[in-house]
């Protein structure tokens, strides 16, 4: 795996778990791959992994089961959705309000430009 | 796990290296020593290892006195060097001779990890090149299991896609009940398997702390521009842009850039370290 320069690597990891989940390679209720077997495949240190894993607890998209390792929460696919719109109203929105503030730029200028970009991507 | 105090060293007199040098390390990390060439990194993990004795104030593994070398301390310490000379006789007789030192040595983890280094077993330690006695002995380190693992320059001489084998045995390696100390001028190799960040200079500590406390405290950008209204601490310049840390203000969880980490507290100190007081 090939970390970018921008985002921190416990945050990375968690991208990479929950896309995982989303392209329906672990499947709810799952097993995921041991702290260590994960540290070892993403060569990071196993805290790093650990940190990953506290907070996808936390967001409910993986479960611990004592003794057993951590398994894909049933209700994953939905709660990461959110969760990923919690991060990006968290992490990208700044950046990009702080250039629409630096350059003046108003919210219901942008508007014409995403209706343009949904239609050329998206139909 | 290593406890230092006030430690003195030097090794001319009125040419102090450490003078009032103190540094706790515990069990379950990964901690990258750095500093300027010169600086002691060496000399003090050669003190750690029982190998400098100190001039005052106590350095102590485990509770041991490591000037002593008492065996109980000997058999939980392993320290890679950053040169080393190694006998002319094959790596089975290198195992059979070394490995009895260490109690928990495990045999079946040392050629495994000589596998994944693509090392042959059955050769001569003085036919192989720098960079593949380097490999033994990491993998000879690694099996051995001790508490306490210290390595100096560990990467050097090792080509690329040893690197990456590299960072796979130690994420695999590293456990809660052992203490990994790596000193290093190549930060890159090695920024996601480090933990925690040791600075020394200027005959002592100047900086430790833990990766986590740091991306909380500080935060590491790439800048087109730079910009007066931003809390820069400190700004690199080059053609991609301006690498900058700034004050996290914002909560932002950007990735630790430790070489632009260890030029910032190098060249003006101050401000970082009041973040962390």
């Amino acid at each position: 795996m090939e970390f970018k320069d921008s985002q921190a690597i416990y945050l990375q990891i968690a991208d990479y778990i929950c896309e995982q989940v989303l392209l329906n390679k672990w499947q709810p209720e799952e097993r995921i791959p041991s702290v260590r077997e994960l540290a070892v495949q993403l060569e990071v240190n196993p805290n790093t992994v650990m940190r990953t894993c506290e907070l996808l607890q936390q967001q409910e998209i993986i479960s611990n089961k004592r003794g057993i390792g951590y398994f894909i929460h049933p209700d994953a696919v939905k709660k990461i959705r959110q969760f990923k719109k919690d991060s990006f109203i968290s992490n990208e929105l700044p950046s990009l309000f702080r250039s629409m503030y630096l350059l003046d730029i108003d919210v219901d200028e942008l508007k014409p430009y995403y209706e343009k970009f949904k239609k050329s991507n998206f139909r | 796990m290593i406890n230092i105090q006030s430690l003195k060293f030097s090794y001319r007199p009125n040419r102090p290296l450490f003078e009032d040098l103190s540094l706790r390390l515990e069990a379950g990390h990964i901690y990258g020593l750095l500093g300027k060439n010169g600086a002691g990194k060496s000399t003090l993990l050669k003190q750690i290892a029982g190998l400098l004795f100190p001039d005052g104030g106590a350095c102590e593994v485990t509770g041991y006195k490591t000037a002593k070398r008492q065996p109980a301390f000997l058999r939980e310490i392993f320290l890679v060097p950053e040169e080393f000379n190694l006998p002319k006789i094959s790596i089975r007789t290198y195992v059979k001779a070394n490995a009895p030192f260490y109690p928990r040595f495990d045999e079946q983890a040392f050629y495994s990890y000589l596998k994944e280094f693509a090392i042959p077993q059955d050769q001569q330690l003085t036919n192989m090149s720098y960079g593949q006695k380097k490999k033994v002995i990491i993998s000879f380190a690694l099996a051995t299991n001790t508490k306490v693992l210290i390595m100096d320059e560990p990467t050097n001489g090792l080509d690329i896609p040893s690197k990456s084998q590299f960072r796979k045995v130690m994420a695999a390696a590293v456990t809660d009940d052992k203490c990994m100390v790596i000193s290093t001028h190549q930060v890159r190799d090695l920024d996601n398997l480090i933990d925690s960040i040791v600075i020394i200079d200027d005959h002592k500590i100047i900086f430790h702390q833990d990766v986590g406390t740091v991306t909380d405290k500080l935060s590491f950008k790439l800048l087109g521009q730079l910009d007066d209204r931003l809390p820069i601490l400190y700004a690199d310049s080059s053609l991609r842009g301006h690498s900058v840390i700034m004050k996290n203000e914002n909560m932002e969880q950007s990735k630790i850039d430790m070489e632009l980490l260890f030029n910032a507290i190098l060249s003006n100190r101050q401000p970082i370290q009041e973040l962390f007081n």
